[in-house]
């Protein structure tokens, strides 16, 4: 069948399950759209702004398991994607980037809307091709969505050049195995590694579980909690190991790190053994390397090598998928008990409860943290709960425990602001689901807003909820701490968020009392034919407690203020 | 201390690229990095030098999808050979005394001018080094070092036969450099 290289990445697209792309045409990629006429089957959602396709696609691979798909145009098109392509990259999402570009002819000459897209998303893809030949732009499309998906996770862009999208060639779909020789994800442990680790679990008295990311992408969280109560091993998650394990588990230490639980850390502190399951002990999570777990030995099971020893060195590095490896090792672990070492953490655990704002009266004050439980209540820790980057997504973590993977998607490692709401976006279409909630700050949310036309036009019932503190408030939370509260450029203005919903004809609510919040909840959860946001006028001068300062002591962490005898 | 690793990459447009940008940005410092063709047209081979700890930038080579096979060579025996061109800038009485540093090093003389010559010698690092000291003093008007390259001794050979199955069944029309 001969094809143009145009329908022969739509055909591609469809032989790898895609059902939904988030784009926006232009120029370059022109016949790749007008070929879409003839695959009704592949939805085209039309972004504002090409970084929220890409972070719907993110939103849509994190929610879904599956691989998110952009395609934009060349030169602006492709450059406006680099920072959803970095947000995906440093949380291992799986997304694949086509590009249009120039045609080939033109290539290297500055054309009109010529970039070196291959150039300037080299260091934030997995791996990226410019596609020379209409020949080889299937076997490419494949191989893209294969280093995509397999191993460590990652985007991977396609660049194809305009005439190679109008070139026409027999279309043959590549069925032989993909063939790389430098590319072998790694799977199972070896015997020695297995015997090695287990010598350390056999003689841990204080071991701790640290659970990442890996955990939710391996579909690992039945073997961790198994690790877990056999071994009677307490599981600290990252905050993108939330969900991995329920957090309700009474073994649960909920997150750790800079605003992490205080028993989280401080059992990482005390510990005799850590077991990094599917994490890598990135600076967030471990404050000062050189006072980190300092009498913990560590057995570190990820995916990728390259994390090994690169910020914590290993007694024990095992690289595989860690569910594999967890069912290599478990039948092999011995029943443990741990008595005393849970009795202390249980110690800890209930000294943070005391000092707990859930449990404080606030006054006549709304605090995030309250509207986030509240949220947590009415939806019964059912929603899929989708961040923004700040203290509300730090809240977030703090107060909507997660019982289930893939029920909290934030933007963990590159902390991109702008992220939330495109990314729920894309999780609400993947799932095809009614309860995706977007929780953002008014910081964040004005920085690509502009999706909530997308959001109207494809009638996405994504609810919005918006913590407007008036401020960039963790930017002003620095402030306070670090540089004598000289708030500079963090007090912002912000538009009136209801009347802007109105003007999209988007059903809002604006909630500044604690007991308008479940109503506003409930209220928000029974509109499922489109959007509908809801804004929390949030205390202005609030702290994310506890924390541990960038570079501090993990123990270390500026703690609330325990609460007066008469002060309850 | 300087560590040696030898790697075997797929012969593709943006190879080279790739390994430099991933040497910048995780701030690995190259001391020379050679690259050329290997008896597989698909493969090409590099000698990277680097002042960095040689494991981590294995581990990190190991994530290029184009890169097949690294290995560290440092405390290995093995064949270093650097290359150099010198010009050298000589007199009437000072053009023997050149010849003659040239014989004690193996060099050869591969042009003359009647105020110059370009010396070419082959040898590991610190053989290039003697000889450019030992030349300075004449006058050195230009020199190019082609970096280091290396192969380990005996039996044990990195090879590209054993990745030839891999591009063997793929019409990859695109013939393609790693320049």
């Amino acid at each position: 069948m001969q094809l143009t290289g145009a329908e022969i990445i739509l055909e591609c697209l469809i032989r790898e399950g895609v059902d939904v792309m988030f784009g926006y045409p232009g120029g370059a990629i022109l016949p790749t759209y007008d070929a879409m006429t003839k695959y009704p089957q592949l939805h085209h959602v039309l972004v504002r702004h090409e970084q929220g396709a890409a972070h719907m696609a993110d939103g849509y691979a994190r929610a879904t398991g599956k691989v998110g798909v952009v395609i934009a145009t060349s030169g602006p098109g492709a450059t406006n994607l680099v920072t959803g392509i970095a947000t995906a990259m440093m949380d291992s999402s799986p997304i694949v980037c086509i590009t249009g570009q120039v045609p080939t002819s033109q290539i290297g000459t500055d054309a009109f809307q010529e970039t070196d897209v291959t150039g300037v998303t080299l260091p934030v893809t997995k791996h990226n091709y410019l596609v020379y030949d209409v020949e080889d732009l299937a076997y490419t499309i494949r191989e893209a969505f294969h280093v995509a998906r397999t191993g460590r996770p990652g985007p991977v862009l396609v660049d194809v050049p305009k005439d190679v999208q109008n070139a026409r060639t027999e279309f043959v779909y590549p069925e032989d195995e993909i063939r790389l020789p430098g590319y072998h994800p790694p799977k199972r442990a070896s015997e020695g590694e297995i015997e090695a680790a287990l010598r350390l679990i056999e003689q841990a008295e204080r071991p701790v579980i640290l659970a990442g990311r890996g955990v939710v992408m391996s579909g690992a969280g039945a073997e961790v909690l198994q690790f877990a109560e056999l071994t009677q091993t307490p599981i600290a998650l990252t905050l993108l190991g939330k969900g991995g394990v329920p957090e309700s588990h009474p073994l649960s230490l909920s997150m750790m790190g800079m605003h992490g639980t205080g028993h989280a850390n401080l059992a990482i502190q005390n510990a005799d053994l850590l077991l990094a399951f599917g994490m890598r002990f990135d600076d967030r999570v471990t404050g000062n390397l050189k006072t980190y777990a300092p009498n913990a030995r560590k057995i570190h099971i990820d995916i990728d090598t390259s994390e090994i020893h690169k910020n914590v060195r290993a007694d024990v590095p095992i690289v595989g998928d860690l569910k594999v490896v967890l069912q290599q090792l478990l039948p092999k672990v011995q029943r443990r008990e741990h008595k005393a070492w849970l009795a202390q953490v249980r110690d800890w655990m209930e000294d943070a409860d005391e000092r707990d704002i859930v449990h404080q009266d606030a006054g006549s004050r709304l605090l995030a943290a309250h509207v986030i439980h509240d949220m947590w209540q009415a939806t019964q820790g059912n929603a899929i709960v989708v961040t923004d980057v700040g203290q509300h997504q730090m809240w977030e973590a703090q107060y909507y425990p997660h019982e289930r993977p893939h029920t909290l998607i934030t933007s963990g490692g590159l902390g991109t602001m702008g992220f939330g709401l495109p990314a729920a976006i894309g999780a609400a279409m993947g799932l095809r689901s009614t309860n995706v909630w977007a929780i953002v700050g008014d910081g964040g949310f004005q920085m690509t807003m502009a999706e909530l036309a997308t959001a109207v036009q494809e009638r996405v019932p994504v609810k919005i909820a918006i913590i407007n503190n008036g401020y960039l408030g963790m930017v002003r939370q620095w402030q306070e701490f670090f540089y004598e509260e000289r708030y500079n450029a963090t007090p912002m203005f912000t538009p009136d968020f209801i009347a802007l919903a109105a003007a999209y004809g988007i059903p809002a609510q604006r909630v500044s009392r604690r007991e308008d919040v479940i109503p506003a909840i409930d209220w928000a959860d029974s509109i499922n034919d489109g959007p509908v946001l809801v804004e929390f006028a949030v205390e202005k001068h609030d702290i994310v407690y506890p924390m541990v300062p960038a570079g501090a002591d993990l123990h270390n962490m500026i703690r609330r203020p325990a609460p007066s005898p008469d002060s309850v | 201390m300087k560590q040696t690793l030898v790697a075997l990459v797929e012969n593709k447009p943006g190879v080279l690229n790739r390994v430099a940008s991933l040497f910048r940005r995780r701030n690995f410092n190259i001391d020379s990095l050679t690259v050329g063709r290997t008896e597989s047209p698909a493969i090409s081979r590099m000698t990277i030098v680097v002042d960095t700890d040689a494991e981590k930038v294995a581990k990190q080579l190991y994530k290029l999808v184009n890169v097949i096979q690294v290995e560290d060579v440092t405390n290995v025996p093995n064949v270093s050979r650097d290359l150099a061109l010198i010009k050298v800038q000589v007199s009437a009485e000072t053009r023997g005394q050149v010849i003659q540093i040239c014989d004690i090093f193996r060099a050869h003389i591969v042009d003359t001018s009647p105020e110059t010559l370009i010396v070419e010698v082959t040898g590991d690092e610190e053989k290039i080094t003697g000889i450019v000291e030992m030349l300075r003093q004449f006058g050195i008007l230009e020199m190019v070092r082609t970096g280091v390259v290396t192969m380990v001794r005996g039996e044990q050979a990195l090879s590209p036969n054993g990745y030839h199955e891999h591009f063997a069944s793929r019409g990859n029309g695109h013939s393609a450099n790693v320049l």
